[in-house]
């Protein structure tokens, strides 16, 4: 899935599109591995108004994204959310821990 | 002979690769679209397939490439039915698999993915024997709508 990135000093915004699911989230996890140790946000906006599907691995992958920000010190959120990706999240509980926008 | 209730069938078999994931919910949706769903209930049924192909994918044959079934039912009343079937290692303590965050994968898994199928469908069920496989069998009821169905 294409995922594109845009730093402004210390405030990254990640796009992600199309789907998500466990075929593609190896490689996204590397990708957004790699782009966030380059980096080191303090603050991270995750765009998911292009996501058009996510499985249980779009959760994998924005806990790895917590994790890495709690870990930094930095703020993450995820904004854009269509209905079907956000109540994949919500049913996960993901809400408790990152600010979600829709 | 045991009594055919169902009144649509499709059947699918294919090898345990991961870009079958995309494959088998798409194919899911398109076989439930003859229940005119909304929206919403085609991401359900996609969200719930995706989740128990997966699980066949990544788990049941670790070390090489195995057989995945689906079976994809269609019940008077507007129900639908999703039985995923593979022939590998099998899940020692099924309960224990259901319970979430729990898992065995990697760290692109979650251990969600059990959660998931029983929040968007109506039931789950899973049977598994070790060194025989496992099935999962997922229905889901979809609501009349206005217009009716056809």
């Amino acid at each position: 899935m294409p995922v594109t990135f845009a730093a402004h000093n210390r405030d990254l915004t990640l796009s992600l599109s199309g789907e998500i699911d466990h075929h593609g989230a190896k490689g996204l996890l590397e990708e957004l591995d790699r782009e966030l140790d380059a980096v080191l946000p303090r603050a991270l906006t995750v765009d998911c108004g292009h996501v058009t599907f996510m499985d249980s691995s779009g959760i994998a992958v924005l806990l790895r994204l917590w994790q890495r920000m709690e870990a930094l010190g930095g703020s993450i959120r995820v904004v854009g959310l269509r209905e079907q990706p956000a109540r994949v999240l919500r049913a996960a509980g993901l809400e408790r821990m990152i600010q979600m926008e829709y | 002979m045991p009594v055919i209730r169902y009144t649509n069938q499709a059947v699918l078999t294919f090898p345990s690769r991961s870009a079958n994931e995309a494959f088998a919910r798409s194919a899911a949706a398109s076989f439930a679209a003859q229940l005119d769903p909304t929206l919403d209930e085609l991401g359900d049924v996609k969200t719930a397939v995706s989740e128990a192909v997966t699980n066949a994918i990544v788990h049941a044959y670790p070390d090489a490439l195995g057989k995945v079934q689906m079976k994809l039912r269609l019940y008077p009343e507007g129900e639908l039915e999703v039985i995923v079937r593979d022939w590998g290692v099998g899940i020692p303590d099924v309960e224990k698999a259901r319970t979430p965050l729990f898992t065995t994968g990697n760290e692109e898994r979650s251990g969600m993915g059990f959660t998931i199928m029983e929040s968007f469908m109506d039931t789950l069920r899973v049977r598994s024997s070790p060194g025989k496989g496992t099935v999962v069998t997922l229905r889901k009821k979809f609501a009349v709508r206005a217009g009716g169905r056809a």
